[in-house]
């Protein structure tokens, strides 16, 4: 029997008067032993993170506490601990990684600063050693020239490069418990692959105990040696892996993994051979362009879009993925004549579009739209939603009534209640947004769809209902859709045929079930095998699949 | 290339791109100030009481005020150019002298209100912020409020009248008691002790806008993820707000403080004006009712040099403050 190292019991923790639930987390017991595995899931809002929190004695006080029970670190309750102890223990005895390695890190401090600190503060060695340390942390965490690492700033880094050193930081003292919020949600899927094996090497190299917060079941899969699963603020469920992923007995936890997108592919749909949007040659750069008075060298010069082609056929769905920065979102706008191209054809229907003026263009866009990504951002937030619906009409010159109409219609297709129409875009959830964000985007009823990563910012559970949101449309107004995504799972049960793209290029197109079965570059299998939970639930739940094509 | 480099580069680059900027400056003025009724003739004569239209004409032409504008200008600039900034009738001087005279007064007026301002803005708004919520915050918003909202003039009539008049601790205006022919560290003391009052005059405004910004930003800055990784990697309070806080929170301060270097050349006419401060603003101010458009260029032209200085000066500070911001 392992000792346990981290005890949690009864523990409830207080909102401030007048939030909308009094406890944030409730009566909630959890245990940790040295070298586990323990997940916490749950959704946004589900206490999780402030469970973590709560361990390291981080709520955000005053407002937020702890009200009861007790949490119980290698015998000693840490929610009585002083503030000194408390101290003591943070960094070297249990110590944290965050989701977003951007804003965790002070901008203005070098890394090996930034590690030294740590050093500083919990044990005395003289300068040169912990130097060295801190240069052999780097090395540990496979940082490249860890020398030169430590002299550079948190924004000379890439995404991957922060968390490592942010791993690195979190295990400079060998701490028993290791509190990982969300620690890959931000990253590309190659890259969550890399950190959740470093997380795991250095688990098992020090029998670390780590506490993993995440939302993705897929993770979850690939690391936890034990789950926890929680809704508003209450452990719901608990147990080993294998239990709770593949026989789960709360409503919830079936809910929430039956709502993860399988692996599996769709079936292709039939499709006609018409061609409605085809792109030819496309380029696009970003800078290179001279200063004001034009001396003084280009900047640097980035190719966002290289020589792209696609055909997206009458009622299919094309999927482009790719990581960030592989020039997905710039091939959408660029489409879409938010942005103007530096050489290429684009036509809708035979028609070529690319180059006409904005007034030219005016007419062809009720042909084609878009749905962004982030909900929260994309709509005004001074406009009500029935105004931002009916906009796109009426600038088209329909009849301002009948816009209306038509707007009210779109508000109870894409399943939001009525009252909605007069409403501001905050009084909605994230979910119910981007609901908002696709009527919007069908007002003017489009051929082809644009949707730019539409459920990256949602919940799971909301995703699968946007998806199917999506997936009826589409069929009801046979539209032809472009659908822009990082996810493979998402692209798996969404897509017809895929492409995919990286540093600006597609390097492989195929049918969505060929090229999950049979990738051809090696850049798609990377990504295929990077897709975290990949071994689990792939073929055990093709059933689910098929009935969901049946239905569509 | 290394960052030394990169910085003379770099700096060598903006002093270059200030000529035009300064070029256009001084042709602009030249259009705005010829825009207004009368010149330093008009001026003389009414104050001579008894000029005829010939002798007047007589001295327009002697000046050079008979000419077309243009030509006027392309004179004014070609002088510029030779680094002859013209004479003035008014004073009888060289507009040069007079200028490298009076800067000093400015220069040092300024220098010091900058740095009272920014140092005890930055000071009481750091204080607050740690303090929060307690009667030391609240006496410190209070403070920078009332501040905030009076008058400059009144205040350095009120100054005068506390300090100067009533108290008898601080004399009411000029630079020097030049009648003390002090000599040395003497003459230093004499100067200081004249410096005050004008000096927390000038500043108690931006005082008080700086210390509000500073606690706006440091309570900003509290609120980020990295405090929370400063805290979870067990560091004292004192090291979080004194080297993660602190420097990140500064940003927003000196960039203001930077912009309003030229506001200071504006509220310091009013200020050299009530304390008979023997600078740049004064000298502005009574050339301005004397029609002295030379001298006036001239200052307008210095102005906008120590602007552009200060701003390039405030860009360096911030790339060493933020790493972010690159030299190129």
């Amino acid at each position: 029997m392992t000792e346990k190292l981290l005890q949690i019991d009864n523990l409830f923790i207080e909102l401030p008067t007048g939030s909308e639930r009094q406890h944030a987390v409730q009566d909630l017991s959890l245990e940790l032993a040295q070298g586990e595995t323990l997940c916490v899931v749950g959704e946004s809002g589900s206490g999780k993170s402030l469970t973590a929190r709560a361990v390291m004695g981080l709520l955000p006080a005053p407002h937020v506490r702890v009200s009861g029970g007790q949490i119980n670190f290698n015998s000693e309750d840490v929610t009585k601990a002083t503030y000194d102890r408390l101290r003591d223990i943070r960094g070297s005895e249990i110590s944290m990684i965050f989701q977003e390695p951007m804003t965790a890190l002070n901008p203005v401090m070098s890394i090996g600063n930034q590690i030294d600190e740590i050093f500083r503060y919990h044990v005395s060695m003289s300068r040169s050693e912990r130097i060295e340390r801190a240069i052999e942390l780097l090395r540990d965490v496979n940082l490249p020239n860890p020398e030169q690492i430590m002299n550079a700033y948190p924004h000379e880094l890439s995404g991957g490069q922060r968390q490592r050193s942010m791993i690195a930081m979190a295990l400079a003292l060998k701490p028993q418990i290791l509190i990982a919020d969300e620690p890959t949600t931000a990253l590309d899927v190659t890259t969550q692959a890399q950190i959740l094996k470093l997380i795991r090497d250095m688990q098992t190299a020090s029998n670390t105990g780590v506490l993993f917060i995440t939302h993705d079941f897929g993770v979850v899969a690939d690391i936890a040696d034990r789950v926890v699963v929680m809704q508003h603020g209450i452990v719901v469920e608990s147990g080993t892996v294998n239990q709770v992923l593949n026989s789960p007995e709360h409503p919830y936890t079936q809910a929430l993994i039956s709502a993860v997108p399988s692996l599996m592919p769709r079936e292709a749909r039939s499709r006609l051979e018409k061609t409605v949007l085809q792109v030819r040659g496309l380029n696009k750069t970003f800078g290179g362009g001279k200063s004001f008075f034009g001396f003084g060298k280009p900047n640097r010069e980035v190719r966002a879009v290289k020589d792209v082609e696609l055909d997206l056929h009458k009622g299919e769905t094309l999927g482009v993925v790719g990581e960030s920065g592989s020039g997905k979102s710039t091939l959408a706008r660029c489409i879409i004549r938010l942005m103007d191209t530096d050489s290429g054809e684009i036509s809708i229907d035979g028609n070529e579009i690319n180059g006409l003026s904005r007034a030219e263009m005016r007419p062809w866009r009720n042909k084609i739209q878009m749905v962004f990504q982030d909900p929260f951002a994309s709509l005004n937030p001074r406009v009500r939603v029935g105004d931002i619906i009916a906009q796109g009409p009426v600038t088209q010159g329909i009849d301002r009534d009948e816009a209306i109409k038509r707007a009210r219609e779109l508000i109870s297709i894409v399943g939001l209640d009525g009252r909605a129409f007069d409403r501001f875009p905050h009084e909605f959830s994230g979910g119910q947004r981007q609901r908002i964000g696709i009527a919007r985007s069908l007002a003017l009823k489009p051929e082809i769809l644009i949707a730019d990563e539409p459920v990256s910012a949602l919940d799971v559970s909301i995703q699968a209902q946007i998806l199917k949101l999506l997936d009826e449309i589409r069929d009801q107004m046979n539209l032809s859709m472009l659908f822009i995504t990082h996810d493979l799972r998402v692209a798996a049960q969404v897509c017809d045929r895929l492409a995919v793209m990286r540093y600006g290029e597609i390097v492989e197109t195929g049918a969505t079930a060929k090229l999950f079965a049979n990738p051809q570059h090696s850049y798609t299998r990377d990504l295929l095998a990077a897709v975290p939970g990949k071994e689990w639930k792939t073929g055990a739940k093709s059933s689910s699949v098929k009935s969901r094509t049946k239905s569509a | 290339m290394t960052r030394s480099t990169k910085i003379v580069k770099y700096v060598s680059r903006r002093l270059f791109q200030g000529v035009p900027i300064i070029l256009a400056i001084i042709i602009i003025n030249f259009f705005l100030l010829n825009l207004a009724e009368g010149d330093a003739v008009d001026v003389l004569a009414g104050e001579a009481g008894s000029a005829t239209p010939e002798y007047m004409a007589q001295l327009r032409a002697k000046f050079g005020l008979d000419q077309p504008l243009p030509v006027q200008l392309l004179v004014y600039l070609k002088n510029v150019l030779a680094l002859d900034l013209g004479y003035s009738f008014r004073h009888d001087m060289p507009v040069s002298d007079l200028i490298f005279d009076r800067f000093f007064a400015t220069g040092l007026l300024m220098t010091c209100t900058i740095l009272l301002a920014v140092g005890f803005g930055v000071l009481l708004g750091l204080l607050a912020a740690m303090r929060l919520n307690t009667w030391k915050d609240a006496v410190i918003t209070v403070f920078a409020l009332i501040t905030y909202a009076t008058p400059l003039f009144w205040v350095g009539l009120m100054m005068i009248v506390v300090f100067s008049l009533k108290l008898g601790w601080l004399p009411t205006s000029g630079m020097e008691n030049v009648a003390a022919f002090y000599e040395g560290w003497d003459r230093v003391k004499d100067i200081a002790v004249h410096l005050i009052l004008p000096t927390v005059t000038l500043s108690l405004f931006y005082l008080a806008l700086y210390t509000r910004m500073m606690r706006a930003s440091m309570l900003e800055q509290y609120g980020q993820d990295y405090v929370v990784t400063a805290r979870a990697k067990g560091l004292t309070e004192r090291r979080i707000t004194f080297v993660h806080v602190l420097r990140n929170a500064l940003l927003p301060v000196v960039t203001m403080a930077g912009v309003q270097v030229g506001a200071l050349i504006g509220g310091s006419v009013i200020v050299e004006s009530v304390f008979a401060w023997p600078g740049l603003g004064m000298l502005a101010f009574e050339s301005l009712f004397a029609r002295d458009l030379n001298l006036l260029l001239g200052i307008f032209m210095l102005s906008s040099i120590l602007v552009i200085v200060v701003n390039l000066i405030v860009d360096i500070i911030y790339c060493f403050l933020d790493p972010r911001i690159e030299v190129s």
